[in-house]
């Protein structure tokens, strides 16, 4: 077993809105990656996959607070530092992070070699121009990009590219954990093969040791991570590994999510698509019981009566619910053959 | 609508059974029905200075009655091009376009209304499809009036509203007096598809009605657009870059590259045995789940 790159124990963030309410979007959330392992993360919108992924910086400004729990990067607790020693020595370095819409953050005005300078100075590093310039070229070789990009302005480049450009650029310092948020959801499907291929090569050159992804697109997550994680109302509710989770979730919430996937393949047409009913429950008021209850068709008195703890039922593979995995299971291969 | 399988859930009422309509229509071949809508030859060509970009390059196609037909291209392939044009929002520079077998004719404003009693669409942003400072009641009455229901007795308009509403598992006991932006993304896609039911139009042109909502009430959004063309009648033009949505939903499939079609014909036959190159790429392209995804394609 490697070690661990990223341990999350209890983790719990929250939003404070004008009025001075809490919002509890990520919720007790603990988690465990390996040097050279991915984990993905899915969930539909809301359900606190972002605020997590900006959770695990260590980096918090308002309206998002820490609550409670540890971030350990590489066995260095993250956690209670100070945002600018955070900013200085944990962004970019140990943890670098790609948000949703990333490709529109390059300043239209500079160059891409600026912004590569720019990371340098923030975390003070002594390197001259003309040695940064030849790292960054040697970098851009390695993950096949062409080097000329450097000298252009992000408008010049296309989508795909640009989105490329970031990554690379927020990479830079080999970061042991990359969070990446949705990175290819707004690239059409070639740009974005384009993409993850790029980043699973950045994995296996060691650039990146670790990597969290983020995204809804089920399909894409179990061919891009090593493990699934669903998360639901800012908990985990299910994680097992990409195959596990696809074929044979246990949660009745994973269950509808894996309901949903569209591919292009034999059977898909046959297929009835089941939507989960309802909507997330608003995290000002959390419900006192299972977060799904009212969503979940399997639901009884007891699911609503206090939370429910997370559960390991078999190596690697967690859940969050009442009912034995045995039950839910025989009802799940009873409805199939309906 | 409502059956003994409803729950209330939170603000909704929800079915969360099967719905019968599956199914129906499917397999089904559209040559032999009436023809809706067709066109030889469009094209539209832009120009800026010198520099000339065919947009839509002489294409054909025939959409027949009840159909569901779905446009499927990259990014700058001239699908919306194509959707505009479709819509009578954009002239083509050449070509011609039928509509019910006859040559369209949107010269005036008269008749650009009229045609657009046949033809009505749903767009990708749902958050920019409404006027912001009228509440959802006056989106619905409009289609009513539009239809012709404007002398009808108040509590017959809010029959239809209702029944509308809750053709999109909507409540409209607790949308009106509401406003659009206090609706959630998923929300306003399905009210969109309410005020389609109401209009029920010959055609539905849906321009990536789902692109903006995440997989899970995507679903519910393409269920829906299934039943109203089982219920209705309507033939749907679906346009999308997803290929896995557009096998799940559609009869027939155009696949478009640089503002031609270069692969069309039933969605079963496109998908699962495409010849063209670009269709073969497209598809390979998706990641996949029951067959491995090659990223050693890639240049």
């Amino acid at each position: 077993m490697g070690k661990y790159m990223l341990e999350v124990n209890e983790l719990t963030t929250k939003y404070i809105t004008r009025q001075g309410e809490d919002v509890y979007s990520v919720d007790h959330v603990s988690l465990k990656i390996e040097e050279g392992k991915s984990l993905g993360i899915a969930g539909e919108s809301g359900c606190g996959k972002s605020t997590l992924a900006l959770s695990l910086m260590g980096y918090y400004f308002a309206p998002l607070h820490y609550t409670s729990g540890e971030i350990i990067i590489d066995g260095k607790d993250i956690t209670g530092l100070d945002p600018d020693v955070v900013r200085k020595t944990v962004l970019g370095s140990e943890v670098a992070y790609i948000p949703q819409a990333a490709m529109n953050a390059l300043n239209p005005t500079r160059k891409v070699i600026k912004f590569i300078e720019d990371v340098m100075k923030a975390h003070e590093i002594k390197m001259t121009k003309k040695e940064i310039r030849e790292f960054a070229e040697q970098r851009f070789r390695q993950v096949n990009l062409p080097v000329d990009a450097l000298d252009k302005h992000s408008v010049e480049l296309s989508g795909g590219m640009r989105q490329r450009v970031v990554i690379a650029i927020s990479t830079i310092l080999n970061p042991k954990v990359l969070i990446a948020d949705e990175p290819s959801s707004a690239l059409d499907v070639t740009s974005q093969k384009v993409v993850i291929k790029m980043m699973k090569d950045m994995m296996e050159m060691g650039l990146v040791r670790s990597m969290i992804f983020i995204t809804h697109e089920l399909p894409l997550l179990y061919n891009v991570t090593d493990d699934i994680m669903v998360m639901y109302a800012g908990q985990i509710v299910e994680r097992g590994s990409a195959k596990e989770m696809v074929f044979d979730p246990v949660h009745p919430y994973s269950r509808g999510l894996m309901k949903s996937i569209l591919v292009p393949e034999d059977g898909t047409r046959d297929v009835k698509l089941t939507a989960i009913p309802g909507t997330p429950p608003n995290l000002k008021r959390p419900p006192a019981g299972c977060r799904f209850a009212d969503r979940c068709r399997y639901a009884t008195a007891n699911c609503r009566y206090s939370g429910i703890p997370i559960e390991e039922f078999a190596p690697g593979r967690t859940y969050r619910c009442l009912m034995p995995v045995e039950q839910l299971k025989e009802v799940y291969a009873s409805e199939d053959q309906q | 609508m409502k059956t003994s399988n409803d729950r209330i859930i939170g603000q909704e009422i929800v079915d969360d059974r099967e719905s019968v309509t599956f199914g129906a229509n499917r397999d089904k071949d559209f040559s032999q029905e009436p023809m809706c809508l067709s066109g030889r030859g469009v094209t539209r060509v832009f120009r800026t200075g010198r520099i000339t970009t065919v947009a839509v390059d002489h294409v054909d196609f025939d959409f027949h009655k009840g159909e569901l037909i779905s446009i499927v291209g990259e990014s700058g392939s001239g699908k919306t091009t194509l959707s505009k044009m479709l819509l009578g929002l954009l002239e083509p520079t050449d070509g011609h376009i039928f509509f019910h077998d006859k040559l369209r004719d949107i010269s005036s404003g008269h008749k650009r209304r009229q045609y657009w009693k046949g033809i009505q669409a749903i767009f990708q942003d749902p958050f920019s499809s409404y006027n912001q400072f009228h509440k959802i009641d006056s989106v619905l009455l409009d289609c009513i009036n539009m239809r012709g229901g404007k002398s009808l007795p108040k509590d017959q308009k809010i029959e239809m509203m209702t029944e509308a509403c809750s053709f999109v598992n909507l409540k409209f006991a607790e949308l009106t007096n509401k406003y659009p932006f206090e609706l959630s993304g998923g929300q306003m896609q399905r009210l969109m598809i309410a005020r389609i039911f109401l209009l029920k139009p010959d055609i539905l042109l849906a321009d990536e009605p789902t692109s903006m909502i995440d997989a899970c009430s995507r679903a519910t959004i393409l269920d829906m657009l299934l039943n109203l063309r089982n219920e209705t009648g309507m033939t749907v033009i679906f346009i999308t870059h997803d290929i896995g949505l557009a096998y799940y939903i559609s009869d027939s499939v155009y696949i478009m590259e640089h503002g031609k079609f270069v692969e069309s014909g039933p969605a079963d036959k496109v998908i699962l045995d495409p010849q063209a190159p670009y269709t073969k790429r497209l598809i390979s392209d998706v990641p996949k789940i029951h067959e491995a995804w090659d990223l050693s394609t890639v240049g």
